[in-house]
């Protein structure tokens, strides 16, 4: 039968028919495809954990639970313990919370409330695009910079000062090296502080103005309506914002790298040299010359994956319940 | 009485104006830090600039050289990654806003593509070296781009996903009645509406790993000559930066200044124009 033929003789609305049959096909495969984009990114971190706790196997089966509480870190006699690493952490990103907290919650309430309208938006921008300069510069800065005046003018001073009270004597006692675990608290607090002030500002401004407005309306000054209104509204994103603050400092790698000096003794004083996670891996990965060396390095990241993963996910929490609430409003 | 109210009037006026003043001094202390550091890297960068270091390659301890090598194998590392990230994560963003707005499983896929975002980078860097580099047995120019890739793909996942949701829905529905298969709908009408974000996003990433150091101080490792070969070790800005800053040789330092500063200058117009791209474009969508 000749084409010409076969095409008169389709009822009509075949050629349509067909059409809409390519169009579904080719709208299941786009979902298809952009659904499998979605996979990767749940397979991302999926992947990053399992491969992490795979490789670091070996380090856990050796040293069981006291691969957390061990100080050792010996690569001659293939020793490893991460309570170092750990303790440094944590102490050089309580550090920076303790400084980078308060000083953002000020530049939100400066950018928000204090600061004349015309200024509020570019130091805004300024402070976000901070926020992306690489965190290597912040560490360069920390020592050519930072680490000689605090060898110079801050430990001295410390040591002087509060080396002999009774209980934080310890802490701020010991020789003026410059390098530290509150030099590096010091940096990362600098390198936190326009994230945390930024997200911290973006969320003050979801505060309806008619409730900072009945505030004042009864009399109050600025200070009370930030304190008693704008902050228990948006408490659990301001705790949201810190806590993402922390997840980032938890797992800076390249500021403290510079500035904490990479030493395994464990000494109770800020000012001694100490050793990050990030800063371990960075330092000793690429000349790990034993499995069970590099095993115990990937253990060691391991462990701040899962502690960054519960952080984040306790930021993330914090701040979606005020969004939600938003949108109910 | 009068005296108590008058009292306690000047003192709540005196904490609010000891509070105010507080935040303005935060507000300067913080930015007297950033403007410090800038002020740093723009000094010593500056002072170390030169022609050659565009041109030459990274020079061994004591001798004089430039950049050349870094600066490409960077250049070609962040290409690669923004070439396999950007389709991925403007894939990903899709799905999340056309697909699964309101469903468990895009908020756990938002949820998840929010903890990438934050995780820490040394830790990709980990995955990409248990994944590729320990099994092929050499560092590459090829892992260093996965890993800046996984950098990438969640920034461009967020920028997709809240662009997509800005299009109004009439847009889709209008196109949709006029019989327009969803993909057609998608790739035609919301992408373009959409771009000036969607490109945002892009720069933002690029802007993000141009100085990212840490996924790539075991993946691409480094390389002291000039290598075009993304299967073996390539160098990088960040990573010779990081290198020659721990170095004692103060040749190497002046390099570092330099690369600190290109890199920081880099980053810092990437933002900038991002920034521009997007609010020169802040259409309205009647």
């Amino acid at each position: 039968m000749p084409l010409s033929t076969r095409m008169t003789m389709e009822p009509p609305g075949a050629a349509a028919h067909r059409r809409s049959a390519r169009d579904a096909l080719a709208d299941r495969m786009f979902r298809c495809t952009v659904g499998a984009a979605a996979a990767i990114v749940l397979a991302a971190l999926a992947g990053a954990a399992l491969s992490m706790l795979w490789g670091g196997r070996d380090a856990f089966a050796t040293f069981g639970p006291g691969f957390l509480s061990s100080t050792e870190w010996d690569a001659v006699h293939h020793r490893f313990g991460a309570f170092v690493p750990i303790y440094g952490t944590l102490v050089t990103a309580l550090i920076a919370m303790a400084i980078a907290v308060p000083v953002s919650f000020g530049i939100a309430l400066f950018l928000t409330e204090v600061a004349p309208q015309r200024l509020r938006a570019p130091v805004a921008t300024a402070i976000e695009l901070l926020a992306g300069i690489p965190s290597i510069i912040y560490g360069m800065w920390g020592l050519f910079v930072f680490v000689p005046i605090m060898g110079e003018h801050v430990a001295p001073w410390l040591d002087a000062h509060l080396g002999h009270w009774p209980l934080l004597g310890p802490l701020f006692s010991g020789p003026p090296l410059g390098i530290g675990m509150l030099t590096a608290g010091i940096v990362l607090a600098v390198m936190v502080i326009p994230f945390i002030s930024s997200v911290m500002r973006e969320v003050f401004l979801t505060v309806p103005a008619r409730l900072k407005e009945s505030a004042y309306a009864l009399g109050s000054t600025t200070w009370e309506v930030v304190w008693n209104v704008v902050l228990p509204t948006t408490r659990s994103a301001v705790i949201g914002g810190i806590f993402l603050g922390l997840g980032r400092a938890l797992g800076e790698t390249m500021a403290v790298t510079f500035v904490l000096g990479n030493s395994h003794q464990l000494t109770a004083s800020l000012l001694m040299p100490g050793n990050s996670i990030a800063a371990t891996i960075a330092n000793e990965f690429a000349e790990a010359d034993s499995d069970l060396y590099r095993s115990s390095l990937v253990a060691l990241g391991f462990l701040l994956f899962v502690v960054t993963f519960v952080v984040l996910a306790i930021a993330k929490l914090m701040l979606r319940r005020l969004s939600r609430r938003e949108g109910s409003a | 009485m009068r005296a108590s109210v008058d009292r306690l009037h000047r003192r709540r006026r005196v904490v609010n104006a000891f509070n105010l003043v507080a935040s303005c001094a935060c507000a300067l202390f913080g930015l007297f830090w950033l403007v410090w550091i800038l002020w740093t890297t723009l000094r010593h960068g500056i002072a170390a600039l030169k022609p050659g270091l565009f041109t030459q390659m990274t020079p061994p301890p004591g001798s004089d050289g430039g950049l050349a090598n870094a600066l490409f194998g960077s250049l070609a590392m962040s290409l690669v990654a923004i070439a396999i990230g950007a389709p991925v994560g403007v894939a990903a963003g899709t799905w999340l806003a056309e697909f699964a707005r309101r469903r468990a499983l895009g908020e756990a896929v938002r949820f998840v593509n929010d903890i990438l975002l934050s995780a820490p980078s040394i830790v990709l860097g980990l995955f990409v070296y248990t994944l590729f580099v320990r099994p092929r047995g050499h560092f590459s120019g090829w892992a260093g781009a996965i890993a800046l890739a996984l950098i990438v793909v969640p920034v461009v996942v967020r920028t997709t996903d809240e662009m997509l949701q800005l299009v109004p829905a009439t847009m889709r529905e209008a196109a949709l009645s006029l019989g327009v298969p969803q993909w057609k709908v998608t790739l035609q009408v919301l992408y373009r509406s959409a771009l000036p974000g969607i490109a945002t996003g892009i720069l933002l990433a690029l802007a993000r790993i141009s100085g990212e150091t840490a996924p790539l101080l075991f993946t691409s490792l480094n390389n002291q000559y000039w290598s075009h070969d993304m299967d073996a070790p390539l160098a990088s800005m960040p990573v010779v930066i990081f290198q020659y800053a721990m170095s004692p040789y103060e040749s190497w330092q002046s390099l570092a200044w330099a690369g600190a500063f290109v890199v920081t200058t880099f980053v810092l117009v990437l933002g900038i124009a991002a920034r521009a791209v997007l609010l020169r474009n802040k259409v309205s969508h009647d």
